[in-house]
């Protein structure tokens, strides 16, 4: 289009012809080869969810990687559409029609070629990073396509509950905490469920996301790299306290998680709740649990938690 | 019909839509519940704060649900609400009394004292009030599973606090219990516990941590979602 409009605006004699499409090329390469400077050197390390895990290593990388490849895109399209303002806008006296278009083989296969190219790089791109061990969205799902090497795992099973996660340490007699503690530099497999509505564990600063379904273990994984806090919230809308279902969680030392974990399980031995607790279990079913069952049955009870309200019970009234 | 008469007619049935729809407003989405204010009760930096739990509602016209009541410092009165206020960084001495059947958790990690200043609370059975059943006991676990004696559970998450209140006696509840809300006879429990209040003022939202929605999906519906009943905020004021 730039080299139609030059056509039609034929350099007076002796005049050197003006060549837009290289004075535009030339302030695109700048102006991208800035912002991807800016983009890499100052933006990257602050970019969201930050470097606290691997899996949040990755997230970042693979926004910065996008930034980099839609920069020069938005600048190419800003910087033609300032050129355009200043050079080809309409001035007084001049009110004959623009020149006709015609089409042009070299800018239309640019342009297709560029797009491709672009959007083939981008799927491959995002799919290897998708499932590339410690990718941004490694091994998840009910059924991994990826598992962290190594024996070190640490199982941290998450229970959502209206309007409450819990955290279960299988490996640490089954003991159950309110707070997610997690050690520094060891793989943690987070085995994600619910006991009622579908939640969504998010713990933001570990780039880890996974929905918590009643009856599914939802796995995800990770290497906490920093000591520190990081939040957990419930990302699935699932009730009227949806928007304060969230606490906070640590990564600590290897040193001290141990001290922490077993002396959370000490406690709760002494006082009975690793013996209350049903045997750990990748999900469990409320409706099942036998104890419940004998309790309502020995002592005739009709109303309780969830299945166990009889069909006579009163609707919504 | 004559023009000003179908003026007059126009003009009558507007100003009653009108009135409809500010009544609506007004009635419905204007109500709202009672806080009961205990920061001028609180001496010496302590507040004692009562609450019970019915197995209904029939004080009011709305839903007949399950439902938490809190006592009026001043007059004693039940108040079917779940919004009261306490003073920051106080010693809450809390009663809660027990009305209501026995229900186990869901999760029976709710069994486990939380929270509460030394971690645990005192439980003592009622036959009808002023008729214990046995002296008070120190616990800090309370088995949902292991027998009937949890009805419901008091939490504060952000506060960390999270006590299983107890039911009366099973046989007892099936025998005498309490049929009219507020519950000012029949077998209870009392439940009693402890803990600070925050240094900072702020809405503390509480809840129960056992599904006792009848007649909801999974039991998590109706009072368990409604403010004045199975849920509430406690607003702690400078």
């Amino acid at each position: 289009m730039a080299e139609s409009q030059a056509a039609a605006a034929p350099a007076a004699p002796g005049e050197k012809e003006t060549n837009h499409g290289l004075r535009i090329a030339l302030i695109w390469v700048v102006l991208a080869l800035v912002a991807d400077l800016l983009i890499w050197f100052l933006w990257y390390p602050h970019l969201p969810p930050g470097r606290m895990s691997e899996s949040a290593e990755h997230q970042q990388f693979d926004i910065a990687v996008l930034a980099l490849a839609a920069a020069p895109v938005m600048i190419f399209v800003w910087t033609y559409f300032g050129y355009t303002l200043v050079n080809w806008r309409h001035r007084d006296g001049d009110d004959d029609d623009g020149p006709p278009l015609f089409g042009h083989t070299g800018i239309q296969a640019t342009w297709i070629g560029g797009t491709a190219v672009i959007v083939l790089a981008a799927f491959v791109f995002g799919t290897v990073e998708l499932i590339v061990p410690a990718g941004a969205g490694a091994g998840e799902g009910p059924n991994p396509v990826w598992k962290p090497s190594g024996s070190n795992l640490l199982q941290v099973q998450v229970i959502g509950q209206q309007w409450q996660f819990t955290y279960r340490y299988p490996q640490f007699g089954g003991m159950e905490t309110t707070q997610l503690v997690l050690p520094v530099n060891r793989p943690v497999a987070f085995h994600v469920t619910s006991l009622d509505v579908i939640h969504s564990f998010w713990a933001y600063q570990l780039a880890v996301k996974a929905d918590a379904n009643p009856g599914v273990d939802n796995v995800a994984y990770t290497t906490p790299k920093h000591t520190g806090g990081f939040t957990v919230r419930c990302s699935e809308l699932c009730g009227i306290w949806h928007g304060a279902m969230f606490d906070y969680g640590r990564v600590i030392t290897p040193a001290a998680f141990q001290v922490w974990a077993k002396t959370n399980e000490q406690i709760q031995r002494q006082k009975g709740v690793l013996a209350a607790l049903p045997p750990y279990a990748l999900t469990y079913d409320p409706t099942v649990i036998p104890q419940m069952g004998k309790v309502l049955i020995a002592n005739g009870i009709t109303g309780a938690g969830g299945y166990y309200y009889p069909s006579s019970d009163p609707v919504t009234p | 019909m004559s023009l000003p008469a179908r003026i007059v007619t126009l003009l009558v049935a507007f100003a009653a839509v009108v009135a409809g729809a500010v009544f609506i407003v007004v009635h419905y989405l204007g109500s709202s519940l009672e806080v009961v204010n205990y920061t001028s009760a609180a001496s010496g930096g302590v507040v004692n704060v009562v609450l019970q739990e019915d197995p209904q509602n029939n004080s009011s016209s709305k839903p007949d649900w399950v439902s938490y009541y809190v006592q009026d410092p001043k007059t004693k009165a039940w108040v079917h609400t779940t919004l009261f206020t306490v003073p920051k960084n106080t010693r809450v001495n809390m009663t809660i009394l027990g009305y209501d059947g026995c229900t186990p958790a869901r999760n029976n990690f709710w069994s486990l004292v939380q929270g509460t200043i030394g971690n645990s609370m005192t439980v003592q059975q009622f036959k009808t009030v002023g008729q214990p059943v046995g002296p008070a006991q120190r616990a800090s676990v309370r088995n949902t599973w292991s027998d009937c004696s949890v009805g419901h559970t008091f939490a504060i998450p952000s506060l960390h606090l999270y006590v299983p209140i107890a039911s009366p006696v099973t046989a007892l509840f099936n025998k005498d219990g309490c049929t009219d809300s507020p519950c000012t006879e029949g077998p209870h429990s009392m439940v009693k516990f402890s803990f600070m209040t925050p240094k900072n003022t702020g809405t503390f939202r509480w809840q129960c941590f056992i599904p006792c929605g009848g007649g909801f999906l999974d039991g998590n519906g109706g009072p368990m979602q409604t403010l004045g009943y199975m849920m509430g905020n406690m607003e702690v004021a400078a």
